[in-house]
């Protein structure tokens, strides 16, 4: 598969997860499991370009695709993503836990509606949890990415 | 202009934003490389006799280094010997004697998720089989669940011990009591069972070489962990290092370490191999502390006017399976009973018992929430009682700001506040008075959608441990940039963030040359760690002292390199420049200063206590619809005063109001921890377990207040825990609210749909 525009080949064992098979074989630690019932969304990568759980995406299934990682966001320069510079500017994390994902799962949801209202942010995250934030800035951040998104254009 | 008080964005958040945290299952350090990972075997029962343990199976499976068991822990030191003298419920101590809880468990099970095995591996996928093959004879017993069950005492959870009744306290009340008033209204209530849910659940690593133990954990207190290390394990604590890497969240759950974490560092010894444990979600959820699940009995009484002249306040904690905080937290409750009013006559009784259910433990507020939401119901039982706006009462009966400090009945002195203002400050807000118009329209029209209104006020206490203290050192370099050694302990907080700001304040010394250093005791021998909202009173204030100390140090060396009177001389701290008063041409930098230091360079070592802890105040306005149909609540607006002294970073402030404020809303509508009757727990994942989400919760409006305190000099209180105490009771207010027009008077949390519905049918039945 093609790992953040890397191609990445191991034999792994059949059931092997795809976010182990990003954490173990690709050595890509920034995607993070929170819990095993696919809940917390955590784990949310992108594969070929649309946010999946990779907690419930065998690695196997991923093969001859594209995922794409927090680690892969920001540009070749090390320019941040849009999203990322918008949740630093909006104190959109605390602890990090759920911050990969929230990102990934961020970046899906503007990809599919530029400008969303707050409501449906609120909704198009339902599926990644924050224990920290209370998404009160995570929201501030999406909506500012969008903004920022729309100003650019 | 001094940076204190300003926006500034966080300068952890480069790192977790581009390449991600570094968790403890994120290490890729060298002394980790061949690391086996744990997984435990954990009790499926909750109460139970173990009658055999077969490990053969497991043994042979692939991957397997080892399988440990009780048996296997002949090399560990005997229990310290229970307290001289009984419990102190005022220490957050295990009970220990015949309460104790031992590491692996021996010949008995006493909750769900109690560990009884570890299976040790090369993968963690080789973990999960081979752990369910350790055969493990459980001869069952029968469970205690719940309250009543404990006090029923038909089953003991402890051979040796009378009841299931752990500690007793209780602080009668002085003066006349309810023979005075026109009204008592009298309540149960239940605070129920949470799990705090960091996102990161509990890990560790741990690596034995040489006679050194190197200990990766994910905690609160990398100091505390040592210490804990060190009186499990036996031994002296030079000989443990502890490093928190990154900690994805704590909430109070990760203060310290508990037995699973411990026993990582045993079995590292014991194998000689280093080891890895990450544990699962549905592990975490009946692994780690819970926290609250209290029962309250309040009674209230006062006159037809609204003068509230006594409350007490009855309390059963259900501290579950092993009495890790002897009666702290219903200690602590006991203190803050009285909450943020006036009341002549307080009395309160506490009991703690155990139960065949996870453990309790510290979770965001500690024994303060519960306090404010039994005093905060009462307060609306009575102002309904009476016909009386609940705001008004509160208003009528809060302690008088011309009365600081004032000492509580409960033996609490609270430093300094001035509640009044936050309360009118609050309906200002929120537009008290066209929202209650607006519920009389909804309920003159018969609208199915109602509307509630709910108010809390409260008061809580900070670094209620403030004679612990925090540390902190300081080094100047000569490169002009400077290090922070603070034994405080960030798990999202921003303390890197704030820390470099004091520095930059008081030195002049840019955000961008400070570096902060904390969670490893090779490094930060001594400190104690983030808990109780404590950090940035104890430990921020002894960075600013440390900086205080190097300005003198540098004051001296600067006067000394311009042959001038260290009287003459000045810092300009925006710029960082040391010069003799009115004369730029004699600047000089931090670097040049801090090269013209000694053998020991320029820095300062401190340790901060305060006299007493500090006591934050606000008041919280939840609206809230309710479908009178189906009982649905939606929070629709969330209003709030939280004043925890002088502001230090608005931005991190409000960050911890928010997911204060979010975790608070929680409890009021959603989350429980649920058990059957036999302990089985129904609540064990997280598809079940009601982790609240964006979708249910509105944007908030904070407020700003600031009364400094005059306990430490910058004047500043803890916000960590503040929005959670608010904001469930005045949440839980406005549900009522919402539907007392149609007779109901009071609902248990989390006022779940089926709840709410259930009460408006009682209601109109009852009519």
């Amino acid at each position: 598969m093609t790992v953040n525009g890397a191609a990445v080949g191991a034999e792994v064992a059949d059931r092997t997860l795809l976010v182990h098979f990003l954490r173990d074989v690709a050595g890509l630690t920034a995607t993070n499991v929170g819990c095993d019932t696919t809940s917390c969304g955590a784990c949310t990568v992108l594969l070929d370009g649309q946010s999946v759980k990779s907690c419930t995406v065998l690695a196997a299934q991923a093969d001859g695709h594209e995922v794409t990682t927090l680690e892969g966001l920001a540009d070749g320069d090390g320019e941040m993503h849009p999203v990322q510079r918008a949740f630093h500017a909006e104190h959109g994390l605390q602890c990090g836990f759920c911050t990969p994902g929230m990102v990934m799962a961020t970046v899906s949801l503007l990809a599919e509606n530029p400008s969303p209202t707050e409501e449906q942010v609120r909704t198009g995250l339902e599926g990644n949890l924050c224990r920290c934030t209370g998404y009160h800035n995570i929201v501030r951040a999406v909506l500012a990415a969008a903004g920022e998104g729309q100003a650019s254009r | 202009m001094s940076i204190l008080g300003t926006r500034v964005v966080r300068t952890e958040d480069p790192r977790l934003l581009t390449a991600g945290g570094t968790y403890v299952d994120d290490l890729r350090v060298p002394e980790l490389t061949g690391a086996a990972r744990v997984t435990f075997v954990r009790s499926p029962v909750g109460h139970a006799r173990i009658t055999g343990i077969d490990t053969s199976a497991a043994l042979a499976a692939p991957g397997v280094v080892a399988v440990l068991t009780s048996k296997d822990m002949d090399d560990l030191p005997p229990p310290p010997p229970p307290p001289e003298g009984g419990p102190n419920e005022a220490a957050p101590m295990p009970l220990g004697g015949p309460w104790s809880e031992p590491l692996l468990a021996v010949d008995r099970v006493r909750f769900v998720g109690e560990p009884v095995a570890m299976v040790l591996t090369d993968d963690s996928y080789q973990g999960e089989d081979a752990a369910e093959l350790v055969s493990v004879d459980y001869q069952p017993l029968p469970a205690v669940v719940g309250i009543d069950s404990a006090l029923a005492g038909q089953t003991l959870l402890f051979p040796g011990t009378e009841s299931n009744v752990a500690v007793t306290a209780a602080k009668p009340g002085e003066g006349g009591g309810f023979e005075a008033c026109d009204v008592v209204v009298e309540r149960t209530i239940e605070n129920q069972r949470l799990a705090p849910v960091p996102l990161e659940g509990r890990a560790a690593a741990a690596r034995w070489a040489d006679g050194k133990l190197t200990y990766w954990v994910s905690t609160q207190n990398a100091q505390i962990s040592r210490f804990i290390l060190a009186g499990a394990l036996g031994l002296a604590p030079p000989s443990i290092r502890v490093i928190t890497p990154d900690v994805g969240g704590g909430f109070g759950a990760k203060v310290g370490i508990d037995r699973d974490a411990i026993l990582v560092a045993w079995a590292a010894r014991r194998t000689g191999r280093p080891l890895r444990w990450v544990e699962t979600r549905s592990e975490n959820l009946v692994g780690m502390t819970h926290g609250r699940a209290q029962r309250h009995t309040v009674k209230i009484g006062g006159t037809r006017d609204g003068r509230i002249l006594a409350y007490r306040l009855d309390i059963v904690q259900d501290t579950g399976a092993y009495p890790r905080m002897t009666g702290f937290l219903a200690f602590l409750t006991s203190l803050m009973a009285a909450g943020p009013y006036d009341i002549g006559f307080v009395e309160t009784a506490a009991r703690t018992v155990v139960t065949n259910t996870t453990p309790i433990s510290a979770y965001r507020g500690a024994g303060r929430p519960e306090a404010t939401a039994a005093i905060e119901r009462a307060v609306d039982l009575f102002a309904a009682e009476i016909g009386m706006d609940p705001a008004e009462l509160r208003r009528k009966n809060l302690v008088p700001s011309d009365r600081f400090p004032f000492s509580s009945p409960c033996g609490a002195v609270y430093d300094s506040g001035d509640y009044v203002s936050a309360l009118d400050k609050v309906l200002a807000g929120a537009g008290y008075a066209e929202l209650r118009a607006e519920q009389a329209r909804r309920r003159e029209r018969g609208d199915v959608v109602q509307l509630g209104i709910g108010v809390s006020s409260y008061v809580e206490i900070t670094a209620a441990d403030a004679a612990a203290g925090e540390t902190a050192r300081l080094v100047v370099h000569s490169d002009g940039t400077a290090t922070v050694y603070t034994g405080s302990s960030a798990h999202g907080q921003g303390h890197h963030t704030a820390w470099a700001m004091l520095v930059q304040s008081d030195l002049g010394i840019p955000m961008a040359k400070v570096t902060v250093i904390h969670g490893d005791t090779d490094a930060v021998p001594e400190g104690v760690g983030t808990y109780a909202s404590r950090s940035l009173q104890l430990g921020g204030v002894a960075v600013h002292n440390a900086a205080l100390e190097v300005k003198d140090q540098a004051r001296r060396l600067a006067a000394d390199m311009m042959e001038a009177s260290e009287a003459d001389l000045e810092l300009d701290a925006d710029s960082g420049l040391w010069q003799v008063r009115g004369d730029p041409g004699t600047a000089r930098t931090w670097a040049q200063v801090a090269g013209h230091a000694g053998h020991d360079g320029l820095q300062a070592a401190v340790q901060f206590s305060e006299g007493q802890p500090t006591f934050p105040f606000g008041s919280h306005v939840a609206v809230a619809e309710v479908d009178t149909e189906t009982g649905k609540v939606t929070l629709v607006r969330h209003v709030t005063v939280d004043d925890a002294g002088t502001v230090v970073s608005p931005l991190l402030a409000e960050g911890q109001r928010h997911g204060g404020i979010a975790q608070g809303v929680a409890q009021a509508l959603l989350e429980e921890m649920v058990y059957d009757a036999d302990g089985n727990p129904l609540t064990g994942t997280l598809a079940d377990y009601a982790a609240i989400t964006a979708t249910e919760l509105p944007s908030f409006e904070l407020l700003d207040s600031e009364t400094p305190t005059t306990i430490n000099p910058l004047g500043v209180k803890g916000i960590g825990e503040a929005g959670t105490i608010g904001a469930t009771p005045a949440l839980q207010n406005a549900v009522i609210d919402a539907v007392s027009h149609l007779g109901v008077r009071h609902i248990d949390m989390p006022a779940t749909p089926a709840r709410v519905w259930a009460a408006i049918r009682e209601a109109r039945d009852s009519q």
